[in-house]
């Protein structure tokens, strides 16, 4: 069978067994020890010079998201702008790294960056359920990439991952990183619907084991979506396996992360787990549409001392 | 046997804290100061509150001004006089803060719990009424219905005043949010507890969280962040002195901030509507009469 799998873990994914062998035999999570250590790290304090480069930092990581039923190509346009130019007033904010759409957004989206380094992710895989055959989740990402995106966003099979089917969620992700080419591949766990922590351990391996360029917490379409704690756990996931592998893997957490507090908070978590090597819009992002006005707004409070206010940022 | 339970028993110390978005919150920063009475005997310890508490409150404001300013002014009246309901059933304890506060006799300070009672009245009735006093038909030279309407400014940064702890803070209070304004309050800085209470009633009062928020501590600390911010969309500056004022007038400036500059008051008189219309904005509104105007009508 075919294997994305790094040679030292290749047998791992073998068969069935072998897979379930390997991701049950993960050490079980402590979930009061990683939630006390999610929350122990938020409380440092990141001040001046180190909160202007964390918001900087911050903004620069976002793949800033529309993914609504209502989204119209000039609401894609319009978020194109804002992600090459973020701030108009303030030439020195950095763009954002990414623009998220869904796949029929893509062209416009494309378009309207008229080629500036600002890339395109576009959801795929019958996203945000996933409830739909093979065929179409591979027409559904093939028709992305042709559109011109850079990233796709995949969603895994949640039923099949709780129903035990680890090798039918492996094989559909092998399936999808090459249907999406060059594209980077970013796979979506969804984490509020994992049920537990060893789940999200499982599902972090077996998405890297794919041959996932990057894994993401969730669709930001469910109640509970990016945590500290299941992000950080994540992130002990890749450095884990970038120690036994060598591959990096990069993260990103999804939804529900709306103040420049929280997006700091996260940024913690990661050069305290993962390292310095992630501080970067090649290895971590923030999926997040609300969020970017906040670090804006922030952004403005320490250029000028005053409180900002919505008003002084779009609306959307 | 009851007189000796009594004396052993050790009373409770209730802890003051700030009321922000409908939650009373401790200072952001965890710092408190000694509140005196008038002769300088420790009555309790209130928070004193930071920037950082400031902006958490403008933010609550600013989250709480759309329904609140959206509600029917019938409604804000009928919640403007459940205050007083409230606030009736607890006299006794603002009587007694107000006595410590201020240095009055129990009856003086009885009379200024009465006026600041009648006081949240008098502006209940007010808010269903003001739009007819200010607002109204403009006769205009041309085919139209010329309306203009009052609105609400926005978010009122409110220095209550320094001497009048209680009757001075809801005579600058009602009236901000009689017209559909969301405040934030900073308290008399000697004497913030009668305001701190207030909150309690307020909570229990249908007052929607983040309508009023208060905070206590260094009126000049709390103040220079409220007048710069570029949310706030108008303050009232009764507790500050004269320098102070004009610092802050300044820093208000930027944003084009409605100020309302401090002046001599005697909060036991009747107020008038000068504070109601502080802070309201007049929207006009051009109606075409259309073909009546074309048709040759009279009307």
């Amino acid at each position: 069978m075919p294997t994305n799998a790094p040679a030292a873990l290749s047998d791992v994914t073998a068969s069935d067994g072998a897979l379930r062998r390997f991701l049950h035999g993960l050490p079980g999570v402590d979930a009061v020890g990683l939630e006390a250590r999610a929350a122990s790290l938020g409380t440092r304090s990141i001040k001046t010079s180190a909160k202007a480069y964390a918001i900087d930092l911050a903004i620069s990581m976002i793949d800033l998201t529309t993914l609504e039923g209502a989204d119209t190509p000039g609401k894609v346009r319009a978020l194109a702008a804002k992600a090459v130019n973020p701030d108009p007033t303030d030439r020195t904010t950095p763009h954002t790294a990414a623009v998220c759409v869904y796949p029929d957004m893509v062209a416009t989206a494309k378009a309207a960056l008229n080629g500036a380094d600002v890339k395109v992710a576009s959801v795929a895989t019958a996203f945000p359920a996933g409830r739909a055959a093979l065929d179409v989740k591979l027409a559904d990402t093939r028709d992305a990439v042709a559109a011109g995106a850079d990233e796709i966003d995949m969603v895994i099979d949640r039923g099949a991952f709780l129903a035990g089917k680890y090798l039918k969620v492996y094989e559909e992700i092998l399936a999808v990183k090459e249907a999406s080419g060059s594209a980077r591949l970013k796979v979506i766990f969804e984490t509020g619907e994992l049920s537990t922590y060893d789940n999200i351990r499982r599902a972090s391996w077996l998405g890297m084991l794919a041959g996932a360029d990057f894994i993401k917490t969730s669709t930001g379409k469910v109640a509970v979506n990016a945590t500290p704690a299941n992000t950080l756990l994540m992130l002990e996931a890749v450095r884990d396996f970038r120690e036994q592998t060598g591959v990096q893997v990069g993260v990103k957490p999804a939804g529900g992360i709306r103040t420049s507090k929280d997006a700091i908070k996260f940024l913690v978590l990661v050069n305290e787990t993962a390292g310095a090597d992630w501080l970067d819009s090649h290895w971590f992002r923030f999926g997040a549409s609300s969020l970017l006005n906040d670090l804006l707004m922030q952004r403005q409070k320490l250029a000028t001392g005053r409180y900002s206010g919505p008003d002084y940022v779009t609306v959307d | 046997m009851k007189s000796t339970v009594d004396a052993d028993r050790l009373g409770v110390f209730k802890t003051y804290k700030l009321y922000v978005g409908g939650k009373f919150p401790r200072s952001e920063s965890g710092r408190v100061y000694e509140v005196t009475d008038s002769k300088g005997k420790w009555l309790a310890n209130a928070p004193l509150s930071s920037r950082k508490d400031a902006r958490d409150a403008v933010v609550a404001a600013r989250k709480a001004f759309g329904a609140w300013s959206g509600a029917t002014a019938y409604n804000r009246g009928q919640v403007l006089y459940r205050v007083a309901e409230m606030l009736e059933g607890r006299r006794d304890q603002f009587v007694r803060e107000v006595a410590d506060a201020e240095g009055l006799s129990k009856s003086k300070a009885a009379a200024v719990v009465d006026a600041a009672i009648d006081r949240w009245v008098w502006y209940a009735g007010w808010t269903d009424k003001i739009a007819q006093v200010v607002g109204g038909a403009n006769p205009v030279a041309g085919p139209f219905f010329n309306l203009s309407t009052p609105e609400p400014t926005g978010v009122v940064a409110v220095l209550a005043p320094q001497e009048s702890s209680f009757l001075g803070l809801v005579s600058v209070i009602a009236p901000a949010i009689a017209t559909g304004n969301t405040v934030v309050v900073v308290a008399s800085e000697g004497a913030p507890l009668p305001a701190l209470s207030l909150a309690e009633v307020l909570a229990t009062s249908d007052v929607p969280g983040g309508v009023v928020n208060i905070l206590s501590g260094r009126t000049a600390e709390i103040a220079a962040p409220l007048a710069s911010h570029q949310d706030v969309n108008a303050i009232d500056l009764a507790g500050a002195d004269e320098d102070l004022a004009k610092e802050l007038e300044t820093a208000a400036a930027d944003n084009l901030k409605r100020v309302l500059r401090p002046q001599p008051v005697d909060f036991t008189a009747a107020p008038g509507t000068g504070r109601l219309t502080a802070f309201l904005e007049t929207k006009t509104v051009w109606h075409p009469t259309g073909s009546l105007g074309a048709s040759g009508s009279a009307y």
